[in-house]
């Protein structure tokens, strides 16, 4: 029996743990304000929000409801738009009606559970994390104008909360229904009576957040019988031990995005995760499902490819370390066995002097994905390069890592010379194909931008002098 | 007045076709589409798919009781396959099974085999081959041929704009359920219920009395619901005669987007000729439409396509000629603007080639050359122009000699980032261009209590009509919008409708309405003129309360209502309205089709990154004509939303078809539209209220299509921005202007012969 709290009510379910929430929630429970628009996770219709408690708190982050099965959401608050409506509007709801920016209407529900999360997010209100909020949602019929408008006013109302505790402000202000402030209670209470979930079996499917496994076996997911990781709190965190960081199979796109780790050694990150996805996605997807999914233009992938991350793959009591540069055996080909779960990602913290950078192009800047992606991380010491690893997706049949040119560039010193050399080793290197996302020849002259745009970023002073 | 959905749509319990509970023994369905795109159809397997758990009967082309066909301007588009099939994705059977996973499971066991016929996918070589869905036609004034002998400079070229997806966000759907005595009940998402109801009655063999279709909303619909809802509205009712069951059918978006027409693409040449100030003496252009693989409304998008091919602009010889192609692909359709821009897309190319080889601005030619009022399109209709109008406000209002002089230091600057800027006018007829469709009619009750109930043949999806019609209903009366509500669309109520679709439905139904509403005010003031021993003529009602010769009554609305009840006159009115002064004469091409043209000017200013070719839209900044807007919240929304689309069109939006005529940019994932940090920075709208009078309602100018074209402005920004960086860049006039466009675009020195690469990279090092 799956049992967690769907807006103000428990429920026990005796459905599949792989039936998707979306459906559970609009074909079982008949609540129909959650949207189906594509039940690929590429809309944001059918955003919910999961609550649950971390470390004593109640926390909530959106997540699009067509990608995630039930099983996820064994001890939870699940809330749908329903479980936002307080008598009249709430402020979310008042401010989209104000503000003209909601039209056809079919997308405006997860419009508005987006930012809901928004304003009980334990940040400081600030209005471009109103709008962060919403870069999983599609709207087709308003250009994003009034919405913005809508968000703006909804931030204002949030400059309110001074010392309040979030969920607090929240009820009390028209934000969220009454019945939240019992949730933290009932769900602890939830969680007692729950049985904890089952050790893994070698013939369970593997399932993390499942944005990946959900959009390619839609139906076959549905009666899998399945391992749910992110349940496992064992693969949860990201640590640091010396000059190592590790990360369990478990951690988000999320997570990785908020670790004080991920802020200290890379500046950019904020940039780097507004180009991956979308806020609802990167709250599912784990990292160790963006590199056993072994899409040639996986951006996670790519990232941890220039920093050499290794892979700890565990069978039963067997435990074996494969670098990612060595994991892909052709495409969609990984080095590992089907019982084999990779339980740990680890890789040296970059030093001092060390610079890195993730580029990624596509045809739409955000939530798309790269016609061709590529990572650099350079260990420079005074002008010379000691240590290179230079990766890119969407030029071979895998996620790419250029054996050659990073050995090229090591020892050597920056200059245009260097930097020509190196884009004629990346092309012999390279083998692109013609898709959907780009012609062949594009993507040869694409990389070789982004790669340049690598090398324009460390070199000082190129941007203040407007170079980029 | 805000959008009367707000209060529902924010709180999720809007009523889409999804969302209607469902009847007990209540089927599904699902379509087997072809997997080729052109063929003879050999043989169609199955017996293994009705075998599967929960199949509960397949049907193909052999079951339908009445006749096989559904096509609406031409009779070329069966509802199911029978001898051939046309496009990939081409529906043959229909399964239906007690569940809709079921449905879909058995759908995957059907085969088929089919002998391969060659596959057209380009509209220029169906032309070729002869293949046209109707005889072209041609817009014809003045004498081109000789016009173009006196011109100082002329210049041709070629012009592409690809199709559009597109992506309402609730996919199509249907849910049918059979009532007695043979009738039957269809919900479908759809915007013209009455041709659902017509093919309905065709494909079943039944009178259309005996088909209720029934419409609340869409949630989006922007032309693909115009005609292409029909098919799957059919399909439910079919099985649910035949079985005698409710039968529902909601697409996923991948079926949606494989078996349904986009926006059609076009291929066009184009001359335009010049004299020395600049002024366009002559012009040109021959359109081939992707019309794919039946009619469907392509050759009335063909017609718009030719009304609107000098776009804004005055052009007193023109020859302009337009071909509906047959391809092997899903039949293209409506799309808001309606071939209006794909038309004004190959003359504001021909423009900006003109402007690079004369060494001037695109807009100095198209300021020159604006519509002035008395002005003769090429069909014949003489203009009532604000194009000048928008043109100098916006120019005044967003200080264009700043702006450009802010880019050009801009430019000087930023060797790496570029910026361009547009002018994009915009002149947009409006009235269905087939006359006898601008027509419409409206329900009006009042009951003794006073409430109001509206029936019209308006479809709501989005574009606010259901606000607009209370609105009417309202300041008729001069009642609360509160006691006025607003039915579901019904061809029960109202028949014979015409789609919404043309921008004009606010215009039609709002008349109807404001007669239906006007007659029972007739009455009611003759029922106060008794009562307080008056003349009708000093009678008024303000605010629910009825006023005598400028002195409030102690009647109010309420008792009114009630008091002309009991002296039984009727409460009940249905309005009629048909739109005056338009006609049209296909013989000569000339006539007067539109009601009015709506007018706007729209300044667009991108960021092109040199290094990436990637981009932002940084504002548009636009004046637009709305009469006099009756509803500024909802009408700004159209102006922003249509705006997006456009852009969204331009830039981003790319459908993939290959050279087997299968769709590969088939979901969400491959196929991207604007997200929100993909709309423009800054969106300002300059109301420019007209006092001229015209036929909208309210003098509100309609506004649904008007603004798509304003998108088409990024696509010349853009162009401008490329051309800043690399002067000598040829990127050719074909949309949209995708990320890799942009950088071929910018570097077309680059080649990877042996993977060797020259120039440009190091000079960027060096340039640091």
């Amino acid at each position: 029996m799956l049992k967690f709290i769907l807006n103000d009510t428990e429920v026990s379910s005796a459905a599949a743990a792989g039936t998707l929430l979306l459906d559970f929630i609009r074909y079982q429970q008949h609540l129909t304000g959650t949207k189906i628009g594509c039940r690929e996770g590429d809309c944001g219709a059918c955003t919910i929000l999961v609550g649950e408690i971390i470390e004593g708190k109640l926390k909530y982050h959106t997540t699009t409801s067509c990608l995630m099965p039930l099983g996820n959401a064994t001890g939870k608050h699940i809330v749908s738009i329903e479980g936002l409506n307080v008598e009249g509007l709430n402020v979310v709801q008042q401010a989209f009606a104000d503000e003209g920016a909601t039209q056809c209407g079919f997308c405006t529900p997860g419009f508005i559970v987006s930012l809901a999360s928004f304003c009980i997010s334990e940040k400081k209100p600030a209005y471009e994390d109103a709008i962060h909020a919403v870069n999983g949602n599609i709207c087709r019929c308003t250009g994003y104008k009034s919405i913005e408008r809508a968000a703006a006013l909804i931030n204002q109302k949030m400059q309110q909360r001074q010392q309040q505790d979030p969920l607090t402000f929240a009820s009390e202000n028209n934000i969220v229904p009454a019945y939240f402030s019992s949730i933290l209670q009932r769900l602890t209470q939830l969680r007692e009576t729950t049985c904890t979930p089952s050790q893994p079996v070698a013939h369970k499917k593997k399932l993390g957040g499942g944005t990946d496994l959900y959009v390619q076996q839609h139906e076959e997911m549905v009666n899998e019988d399945i391992d749910f990781l992110l349940n496992d709190h064992s693969l949860n965190g990201i640590t640091v031990q010396g000059n190592i960081c590790w990360m369990g199979a478990s951690v988000t796109a999320a997570d990785m995005a908020a670790s004080p780790v991920f802020e200290e050694y890379f500046s950019n990150m904020p940039h780097y995760i507004k180009l991956i996805s979308s806020t609802q996605i990167r709250n599912m997807a784990t990292i160790a499902g963006n590199i056993c999914n072994a899409s040639p233009i996986g951006d996670f992938t790519i990232f941890f490819l220039a920093l050499d991350a290794q892979l700890q793959l565990r069978s039963g009591e067997t435990i074996r370390t494969v670098p990612l540069r060595d994991f892909y055996k052709g495409y969609k080909q990984m080095d590992k066995q089907a019982d084999e779960l990779l339980e740990k990602i680890f890789f040296s913290l970059p030093t001092g002097n060390a610079h890195f950078n993730f580029e990624k192009v596509c045809k739409r800047t955000h939530l798309d994905i790269a016609t061709v992606n590529t990572a650099l991380l350079l260990t420079m010491q005074g002008d010379v390069i000691t240590a290179a690893g230079l990766s890119a997706g969407g030029v071979a049949a895998v996620p790419f890592y250029f054996s050659q040119a990073s050995s090229f560039l090591t020892n050597k010193k920056i200059s245009a010379g260097v930097l020509q050399e190196l884009l004629s080793i990346i092309q012999a290197e390279i083998e692109p194909i013609s898709d959907v996302r780009g012609s062949a020849t594009y993507k040869r002259m694409l990389l070789q931008q982004l790669v340049t745009a690598h090398f324009l970023k460390f070199v000082p002073g190129a941007e203040a002098k407007g170079c980029l | 007045m805000k959008n009367i959905d707000s209060f529902s749509h924010t709180r999720g319990e809007s009523i889409y076709l999804d969302d209607i509970p469902l009847l007990q023994g209540t089927l599904f369905a699902a379509v087997y589409g072809s997997p080729l795109a052109h063929g003879k159809i050999l043989s169609l397997n199955v017996s293994d798919a009705a075998t599967m758990p929960g199949v509960v009967k397949i049907f193909t082309a052999a079951d339908i009781p009445g006749i096989n066909q559904i096509g609406g301007i031409v009779a070329d588009e069966p509802l199911l396959a029978e001898d051939e099939v046309h496009f990939n994705g081409m529906p043959v059977a229909l399964v239906v099974a007690r569940t809709a996973a079921e449905a879909y499971a058995a759908v995957k066991k059907i085969t088929m085999e089919i002998d391969p016929h060659p596959i057209v996918t380009d509209p220029r070589v169906a032309k070729q081959n002869g293949s046209l869905i109707v005889p072209p036609r041609t817009f014809k004034i003045g004498d081109s041929e000789a016009a173009f002998a006196n011109c100082k400079h002329v210049v041709q070229g070629t012009a592409a704009t690809n199709g559009q997806e597109h992506l309402y966000i609730e996919t199509q759907g249907a849910y049918a359920v059979p009532l007695e005595q043979g009738a039957i009940k269809i919900y479908s998402s759809t915007q013209g219920p009455t041709a659902v109801q017509r093919h309905a009655a065709d494909v079943l063999g039944i009178p259309m009395h005996r088909i209720e279709v029934d419409t609340t909303r869409l949630g989006g619909g922007f032309g693909g619901k115009e005609d292409q809802a029909t098919s799957w509205a059919i399909y439910c009712a079919l099985a649910a005669q035949l079985l005698k069951q409710p039968v529902k059918y909601s697409l996923n978006r991948m079926e949606d987007m494989r078996m349904t027409g986009k926006r059609n693409p076009y291929s066009s040449d184009f001359r335009i000729g010049l004299d020395e100030d600049y002024r366009i003496q002559a012009y040109e252009a021959t359109f081939y439409q992707n019309a794919g693989a039946s009619a469907d409304l392509s050759p009335a998008v063909l017609e718009r396509t030719l009304f609107h091919c000098t776009n804004s602009y005055f052009v007193p010889n023109v020859t302009a000629t337009a071909y509906s192609c047959r391809t092997n692909l899903p039949s293209n359709t409506a799309f808001r603007g309606f071939g209006g821009p794909q038309g004004m897309f190959v003359i504001e190319s021909a423009i900006a080639k003109a402007a690079e080889q004369l060494g001037i601005s695109a807009a100095e030619i198209q300021q020159k050359n604006l519509l002035k009022t008395g002005d003769e399109f090429p069909y014949g209709q003489i203009a009532a122009s604000e194009a000048e109008a928008c043109w100098h406000k916006a120019v005044r209002e967003y200080d264009v000699e700043r702006m450009q002089k802010e880019i050009a230091d801009f430019n000087a600057t930023h060797p790496l980032l570029k910026r361009g800027l547009s002018f994009m006018p915009v002149c947009f007829g409006i009235s269905f261009t087939k006359t006898p469709m601008n027509q419409a009619r409206a329900l009006v009750h009042v009951y003794t209590d006073g409430s109001v109930l509206l029936s019209t043949g308006a479809v709501e999806m989005g574009q606010g009509v259901n606000t607009k019609m209370i609105q009417v209903a309202a300041a008729t009366f001069a009642i609360a919008a509160s006691r006025i509500k607003i039915n579901s669309t019904n061809t029960f109520r109202i028949a014979n409708t015409s789609p919404s679709a043309a921008s004009a439905t606010a215009d039609l139904n709002g008349k109807a309405v404001q007669i239906a509403c006007n007659k029972i005010l007739e009455r009611l003031l003759q029922t106060a003129a008794e009562l307080l021993e008056a003349s009708a003529e000093e009678i008024e009602i303000k605010d629910e309360v009825i006023y005598h010769a400028g002195k409030a009554t102690s009647l109010t609305w309420t008792k009114l209502v009630m008091e002309t009840y009991l002296k039984r006159r009727s409460l009940s009115e249905h309005g009629h309205y048909a739109t005056p002064q338009i006609n049209y004469n296909h013989a000569i091409e000339k006539g007067h089709p539109f009601a009015y043209h709506v007018y706007g000017t729209a300044l667009t200013t991108v960021t092109v990154d040199c290094l990436r070719g990637i981009y932002t839209v940084d504002a548009v900044q636009l004046v637009h004509d709305f009469g006099s807007s009756m509803n500024p919240i909802i009408d700004r929304g159209q102006i922003e939303g249509g705006l997006l689309q456009g852009i969204g069109w331009m830039t981003m939006e790319e459908i993939v078809y290959d050279a087997e005529g299968r769709l590969r940019s088939n979901a969400l994932s491959t196929y991207k539209v604007p997200d929100i940090y993909a709309a423009p920075k800054t969106v300002d709208i300059h109301f420019l209220e007209t006092s001229n009078d015209n036929l909208a309602i309210f003098r509100s100018k309609a506004v649904g299509e008007p603004p798509l074209m304003y998108g088409i402005g990024t696509y010349f920004a853009l162009r401008n921005a490329i051309k800043a960086f690399n002067p000598d860049s040829k990127v050719n006039f074909s949309a949209p202007m995708t990320p890799e466009k942009v950088l071929l675009g910018l570097y077309e020195k680059l080649v990877f012969q042996n993977y060797t690469n020259e120039t440009i990279i190091s000079e960027k090092i060096e340039s640091i």
